[in-house]
């Protein structure tokens, strides 16, 4: 995501690479670029002159010191320019301390309302809650069907009630709630367009009965200029308390993510950021800042790696490679679970330099399918003791696998070499093994 | 009676039903605030200098038609204006105007008057329908059918989008209010198949159009965009021509990132025509302007809101006018 807007920020920055001083020339034409790059990317254009003006006073109020060029400096800038604009700290959902919690969703037609419902559902109950989603968008055919369906596959129910208006809808799934003891109830609304008054009213007198401790606004990270009057006649007739960015997984520059927060004043709470039921990420200003830049995201990556290891496990494997026991089993295993973290290609772009190292390479998710398919073409004694295979053995993991031969001996060969690096690794080499080549931050943001 | 006779006055009835005016309504908000907010910068007596062009431009860059495309029309404009020797700041509206027809008016889309001609002996007609998650493209099928079954021809639904939860339910309800047939399969089943057999099946039945729904995709998804592929070559094998149409649908309160949806469809999916959506809103459409531009694809339907004869033929003339047509009453930004 947001790779459009990094490159074209990169490039507009890169006029300033090479020269030793900033002034009041060379910025402006580099930020005339910054400008141009967040227009591009949809950013609002009030947002857009305040941001480059606010980029522009900072940058020649500071002294530029000895070790640090002012191309660098001004990645700072931006950077801390952005974090600024998106809400500088990361916004919690609001939990009433008397159950239920109640969840208002609320947005444009097409914009993602009822998957987000399922999924901030789905979060919830992980985390302990017994959330009950309730349908009331009784206008788009199907709606309440799709929403039953993605409860299904989560199992979690859904109140919903034949020839009732919303409103009957929502109260009753309140007194329903308390009853069963549903600790959160998330309502979905109809999409609904702001000029539509009919429908606007209809939702505020929702929210009147029902009193939702929490308003989202969910808003499709694609959207244009309108994105913030559409979240401003949202937050005047709602009062939201928050935002959720749907579809951030496309190549959207995200522009509406940098603009709704400035205008509306309420933080965005979450980014969608697939179709999956768990492709639902707290939004932290600070880390998106980073992505933008092309700086990666590295604690997301480690957060995402610690929700799917299980400790226990992960001691094992640790004294598994300290005594050099790594086995093929174990490799099964770890590719199941870099698999569940996500895919491969926004994984690596968490890595910092690595998302514009991999600039238009496509990263197939189904290389692992065939490594997969020669490790389980064999047997598990062969998996536990990867010596044993010898010639023939290799040819029955080729012809059960679907692949040549060259292609499980490469597959060996690679694993011997991992095993001999793991081995280093545990003796505490682990510096020599990334050879230096690791990318490293600009300087402005060593401590 | 000739063919082509017979053919303008089949497509009479539906143009009939999908009058200018709705479109008018669909785009007053665009119209109020593109062209008040033009004559807050452009009245009588004001010189017409860099700084005027400059707001200009920022106006055109807030209806979301781009940078690039923006300063192409200012520089068509400041030539226009230097040529015809224009003065004052309140002759620009009209100049502005016919640039953006200018710029659009000789794209692909200006020829849409056969938009409903089947090929009788060579039929059936295949229209695929694809684009991102939640841009309406199951609302524009059924507009769609609605659109070729009120012009006298039988049409058949071919439900592909098997991934979404009640994806089925929701086109069965659309084909039903069309009045028209629906071939569907299990969620989860392989779209292509469902394809396949929706095509074999109106060719058995001589059915004159065949529209293929398909699941939304974001562009940048490559085993998604594949499977896109592959609807097209399984159809192929029954009817070479087939897909004959493939509609990308966007959403008109997409901003930039609509050029890039256009850009990567069309690379697995061979676009033949673009349909916008949701027009009803206060989106101002602006994109449309720069696709027409940058991508020289012709714009076929805008959709102007939720019932079923809410789709329209596009008109690139007709589409700038509205955008620039006064309101007979008062804008609110005027009485202010």
């Amino acid at each position: 995501m947001f790779e459009n807007l990094s490159d074209k920020l990169e490039s507009a920055l890169k006029r300033l690479k090479g020269q030793n001083k900033i002034s009041e020339e060379n910025v402006s034409e580099a930020l005339e670029e910054v400008r141009q790059a967040l227009l591009d990317a949809d950013v609002n254009l009030n947002v857009a002159k305040q941001f480059v003006e606010s980029v522009r006073e900072k940058s020649l109020g500071i002294e530029v010191k000895a070790n640090v060029l002012p191309g660098q400096l001004m990645i700072k800038l931006i950077h801390d320019e952005l974090v600024l604009l998106m809400g500088s700290k990361k916004a919690d959902l609001i939990i009433a301390p008397q159950a239920p919690t109640v969840i208002m969703v609320a947005g444009l037609q097409g914009s993602g309302k009822t998957t987000f419902c399922a999924k901030l559902a789905y979060m919830l109950k992980k985390k302990g809650k017994q959330p009950l989603l309730v349908a009331c968008d009784i206008y788009r055919p199907a709606a309440i069907d799709q929403l039953r369906t993605l409860a299904e596959s989560i199992s979690l129910p859904v109140f919903s009630k034949a020839d009732a208006k919303p409103l009957e809808i929502a109260t009753e799934a309140l007194v329903y709630a308390r009853k069963f003891g549903r600790d959160i109830v998330i309502v979905d609304t109809a999409g609904r367009l702001t000029i539509d008054e009919e429908m606007m009213k209809e939702v505020a007198d929702i929210k009147a009965a029902i009193k939702p401790n929490e308003i989202l606004f969910v808003c499709d990270a694609m959207t244009g200029q309108d994105a913030v009057n559409t979240a401003q006649a949202f937050n005047d007739l709602l009062e939201l308390t928050g935002v959720v960015l749907t579809k951030l997984d496309g190549d959207t520059r995200g522009g509406a993510a940098l603009s709704i927060k400035h205008v509306t004043g309420k933080p965005i709470k979450f980014v969608g950021t697939g179709e999956k039921m768990d492709a639902l990420e707290p939004f932290y200003p600070e880390r998106i800042a980073s992505r933008i830049l092309g700086m990666g995201d590295i604690v997301t990556l480690v957060e995402k790696a610690q929700s799917q290891i299980d400790e226990k496990e992960a001691a094992r494997l640790e004294e598994k490679l300290k005594k050099n026991q790594f086995t093929f089993a174990d490799f099964l295993d770890q590719m199941k679970l870099i698999k569940k973290m996500g895919s491969l290609r926004d994984l690596l772009g968490m890595i910092p330099g690595m998302d514009k190292a991999l600039k238009g390479v496509q990263i197939d998710d189904k290389a692992f399918s065939k490594v997969e398919a020669m490790v389980l073409s064999m047997t598990l004694e062969e998996r536990n003791s990867p010596k044993l295979l010898n010639g023939s053995r290799r040819k029955r993991i080729a012809a059960g696998s679907g692949s040549s031969i060259q292609d499980v001996n490469r597959l060996i060969k690679q694993f011997e070499d991992m095993q001999k690096m793991m081995k280093n690794m545990s003796k505490g080499k682990m510096a020599n093994m990334f050879g230096g080549g690791m990318p490293q931050l600009p300087t402005g943001f060593r401590n | 009676m000739g063919l082509f006779d017979k053919l303008k006055k089949k497509l009479s009835n539906v143009v009939e039903a999908v009058s200018f005016e709705r479109l008018s309504d669909g785009l007053a908000k665009t119209r109020t605030s593109l062209v008040s907010k033009l004559k807050t910068v452009l009245f009588a007596g004001r010189k017409i200098d860099a700084t005027l062009l400059r707001e200009i431009e920022e106006i055109l860059i807030t209806s979301d038609i781009g940078v690039t495309t923006s300063e192409k029309i200012i520089s068509r404009l400041r030539d226009r204006v230097k040529r015809d020797g224009i003065e004052s700041a309140d002759q620009v509206i009209n100049v502005l105007q016919e640039e953006i027809v200018a710029l659009i008016g000789t794209s692909p889309s200006a020829h849409n008057d056969s938009i409903f001609a089947v090929d009788a002996e060579n039929g059936p007609h295949v229209i695929m329908v694809i684009g991102v998650n939640g841009v309406g493209k199951t609302t524009t099928i059924g507009k769609l059918a609605h659109n070729y079954k009120k012009s006298g021809k039988s049409v058949v639904i071919g439900a592909a989008d098997t991934f979404r939860a009640a994806a089925n339910e929701q086109l069965e309800v659309w084909a039903k209010r069309a009045d028209v047939g629906i071939i569907q399969q299990k969620q989860g089943a392989d779209p292509a198949a469902v394809a396949y057999d929706t095509l074999k099946s109106a060719v058995a039945k001589k059915t004159d159009v065949v529209i293929i729904d398909t699941a939304g995709r974001l562009h940048n998804k490559q085993g998604l965009m594949q499977e896109l592929e592959k609807i097209g070559r399984v159809m192929k094998k029954i009817k070479p021509e087939a897909p004959n149409d493939i509609y990308l649908v966007l959403d008109a309160t997409t901003g930039q990132n609509a050029l890039q949806q256009a850009k990567e469809f069309t690379k697995v999916a061979p676009i033949t025509g673009l349909v916008l959506t949701k027009l009803d809103g206060t989106a101002k459409g602006g994109s449309v302007i720069a696709i027409v531009d940058s991508l020289n694809m012709p714009v076929r339907y805008v959709g102007v809101g939720e019932q079923i004869d809410d789709l329209q033929v596009f008109d690139p003339e007709a589409f700038v006018a509205a955008m620039f047509e006064e309101r007979v009453t008062v804008s609110e930004e005027e009485t202010k």
